[in-house]
C-alpha cells in the first residue's frame, strides 16, 4: 500500500522489540573484572540482605534466587562464589549507557526498567538488526543482552523469552508469523505470559485451557467478561494484534513514596529523625523531577522486636499549602514522627511518602491561601542544580547527619568503577 | 625482535576557559561582549562516543615510550575497532593490560624496551576491549 516510505506512520511497517540484559546486576559486576568471566557471581539486595541476581555460573551451582544472605552464606564461601553488594551507582551508569545506544537504533523507544527497553522498529531486517544490537552493546559497553522482536509487546516479551532459552536463536528471536509464535505458545503455560499470573492461569485451566497457544485461540469477547479487558487485550496481543502501545513519556506518579531498612536496629529518636529527614530530602528531590507539588505527607515505623512483637505506627500529616520545599517535608516528617516513637523498641525501618501529587501547571491560584513563596521555590532549583551538577548529597539538610551510622551496609561493594575518579579501573602497563 | 616506537603523544593538559569573559559592573560595558561564546568542553574535545568510553589509570612503565606515564588517565573508547598499531586495552588470561596491537605479528607490545612482547597465540585468552584514544599525564602535582 505504502511501499514502505511511511517512516512507520501507517503502522504496518512496525514491529516491537524487548531488549533485556542477560543477569543485568551480574554482568555489571564482570565487566571491569575479566578475571570474573566464566566464574560464578552473585549480588545482594540492600544491607546486604537476600540475594537477587546470579549469573549462569552461580545458577548452575544451585544456589537459590532471592534467599536471604546468611542462610547459604556457608554454601556460597563453598563453593567459590563471587559475593557483591549492590553498587547501584555502577548499575545506574551501564543502565544509562544501554539506553542511549538503544536510542541511536529505535524510532521510539520505552525503557522499562533499569535492564529492560521496548523499542519501536522498522518490520524489515529484523534478524539483523537484533543481532546489530546485541553486538553493539556487548562491544561497546560489555553488557550481554537478549532481543525479541514481534508485531506486539506481549509477542516480543514471549519472543526474548525463547532467545533467553533456546540456545540455537543465539540471542535473538524474531516472531513474525503466526506459525512462528504458535509453535512457541503452543508449549508454554499461560502463566508464562506478560500480564497473566499464576492465580488466573488456575482459573484458565477449569475452564479448559492449559497452554498459552489455547489461550490465544480463546474467544476474547467472552473472555473479558469472566475477567477483565486486561486479558482480553493479552489475547489479542498474542494473535499480533497489537493493543498496548509505548509508553513514551512516563505517567506523573500520584505518590511518591521514600522507604528503606537500617543497617542495624535503631533505637534513638534522633537517628530516626536524620534518616526521615534524608528520606523527605530524596522524595522531594523526587516531586521536583515531575513538576509536582503536594501538601500531605504520611510517615510510618517499624519494628520486629522480641518485645513487642511486629511495631508498626503510622499518620498521615497536612502541611499548611502546596509545597516542592523539603526543608518543609524534612520538618514536618521530623516532627511527625515524635508521637509514634516508643523509646526501647529497635526501629528496622521508616519511610516517608508525599501524597495526593499534583501537577504545577494546575495549580490554583488564590489570593486567600497561603502559598510557597517564590524563594522557597528558588532555593529548590538552584539545590537540585547543584546536586546534578556536583554530585548527589553536594548540598543537604544538615539534619540529616554527616555520614550517618545507620546508613546502607554494603559490605562487599565493588569500586564505583564509571562515578568515582578515585575508583577507575587500573590496566597494567 | 625488532620493536619500534611509536611517536609520544602530545600530553593533555585539563582546562576549561572562557574563550572571552569580561563583565563590568557599572559603567561602559566591554566592547568584548558581542563576542564571547561558549566554553572549551574538555569532554567535547576528548569523547566522541560518550556512551562506550571508559576511564582508566595506568599502572606501570611499560609504555612509557608511547606516553603513557605510571598513574596516566586513559580514555578508553570501546565503539571503535582496532587497527594495526593502535594502543589498546585488552584482557590477556584474565587480566587487563594496555599495549599496542601489532596486528600482523599477532603481538601485544610494550612501548618500552624491557618489556618482552605477548604472543596472541591459541593458549592465551586475549580479548581487545577498546582502543586508547587519548591519555592525560599529570605534570604538576601541586595544582
Amino acid at each position: 500500500m505504502c511501499g514502505g516510505w511511511c517512516g512507520g506512520a501507517c503502522g504496518q511497517h512496525l514491529m516491537y522489540a524487548l531488549v533485556d540484559c542477560n543477569t543485568f546486576y551480574a554482568s555489571c559486576e564482570t565487566i571491569f573484572r575479566p578475571d570474573l568471566v566464566g566464574k560464578p557471581v552473585v549480588v545482594l539486595s540492600n544491607n546486604d540482605g537476600c540475594i537477587i541476581a546470579r549469573n549462569a555460573e552461580a545458577k548452575a551451582l544451585h544456589i537459590p534466587d532471592l534467599v536471604p544472605f546468611f542462610q547459604v552464606k556457608q554454601l556460597i564461601q563453598q563453593s567459590g562464589c563471587h559475593v557483591f553488594s549492590s553498587n547501584y551507582e555502577l548499575y545506574g551508569d551501564i543502565s544509562a549507557r544501554v539506553m542511549r545506544l538503544l536510542e541511536t537504533v529505535a524510532m521510539e523507544m520505552e525503557v522499562y526498567s533499569i535492564d529492560e527497553a521496548f523499542l519501536r522498529v522498522d518490520k524489515h531486517n529484523c534478524q539483523a538488526l537484533g543481532k546489530q544490537i546485541k553486538d553493539m552493546l556487548l562491544q561497546q559497553v560489555g553488557m550481554p543482552v537478549c532481543v525479541g522482536i514481534a508485531p506486539t509487546k506481549t509477542l516480543a516479551k514471549l519472543a526474548n523469552r525463547a532467545a533467553k532459552k533456546i540456545k540455537k536463536f543465539k540471542g535473538v528471536c524474531v516472531l513474525d508469523s503466526p506459525e512462528r509464535w504458535q509453535w512457541l505458545l503452543q508449549r508454554i503455560s499461560p502463566k508464562d505470559i506478560w500480564g497473566v499470573g499464576s492465580r488466573i492461569t488456575e482459573r484458565l485451566q477449569h475452564l479448559g485451557i492449559n497452554t498459552a497457544l489455547e489461550l490465544a485461540q480463546a474467544n476474547p469477547k467472552i473472555l473479558r467478561q469472566q475477567f477483565s479487558v486486561v486479558l482480553e487485550r493479552t489475547i489479542r496481543e498474542l494473535n499480533g494484534e497489537p493493543c498496548l502501545d509505548l509508553e513514551l513519556e512516563p505517567q506523573p506518579r500520584k505518590e511518591i513514596i521514600c522507604t528503606r531498612s537500617f543497617s542495624y536496629k535503631i533505637t534513638e529518636l534522633h537517628e530516626l529523625q536524620q534518616a526521615i529527614s534524608l528520606y523527605a530530602a530524596r522524595a522531594g528531590e523526587k516531586l521536583r523531577q515531575q513538576n509536582g507539588l503536594t501538601a500531605q505527607i504520611w510517615v510510618y515505623l517499624e519494628a520486629f522486636d522480641p518485645a513487642v512483637g511486629h511495631y508498626y505506627r503510622q499518620r498521615v500529616v497536612k502541611l499548611p499549602h502546596h509545597s516542592n520545599d523539603t526543608r518543609l517535608f524534612a520538618s514536618s516528617a521530623v516532627e511527625a514522627i515524635v508521637p509514634l516513637y516508643r523509646a526501647g523498641i529497635r526501629y528496622k525501618k521508616c519511610g516517608i511518602g508525599l501524597l495526593d501529587i499534583r501537577t504545577r501547571k494546575y495549580e490554583q491560584q488564590d489570593m486567600f491561601t497561603q502559598q510557597q513563596s517564590t524563594q522557597s521555590r528558588t532555593l529548590m532549583t538552584v539545590l537540585d542544580k547543584i546536586n546534578q551538577r556536583y554530585g548527589k548529597h553536594t548540598m543537604m539538610l544538615a539534619n540529616t547527619g554527616i555520614n550517618p551510622k545507620w546508613s546502607m551496609k554494603r559490605e562487599f561493594m565493588s569500586p564505583r568503577y564509571t562515578t568515582r575518579w578515585t575508583d577507575i579501573v587500573r590496566v597494567s602497563c | 625482535m625488532k620493536i619500534s616506537l611509536i611517536a609520544r603523544k602530545e600530553p593533555t593538559v585539563k582546562v576549561a576557559l572562557p574563550v572571552y569573559g569580561a563583565r563590568v559592573p557599572a559603567g561602559f560595558p566591554s566592547p568584548a561582549d558581542d563576542y564571547i561564546e561558549d566554553w572549551l568542553d574538555l569532554n567535547e574535545h576528548l569523547i566522541k562516543h560518550p556512551s562506550a568510553t571508559f576511564f582508566a589509570r595506568a599502572s606501570g612503565s611499560s609504555m612509557v615510550n608511547a606516553g603513557i606515564l605510571d598513574k596516566a588517565l586513559l580514555i578508553v573508547d570501546r565503539s571503535l575497532t582496532p587497527q594495526h598499531e593502535d594502543v589498546v586495552i585488552a584482557t590477556v588470561n584474565g587480566e587487563l593490560t594496555c599495549k599496542i596491537l601489532d596486528k600482523k605479528a599477532r603481538l601485544l607490545r610494550a612501548a618500552n624496551l624491557s618489556y618482552p612482547p605477548i604472543q596472541i597465540h591459541d593458549d592465551i585468552e586475549c580479548v581487545v576491549v577498546g582502543v586508547v584514544v587519548h591519555v592525560v599525564n599529570t605534570l604538576c602535582t601541586h595544582s
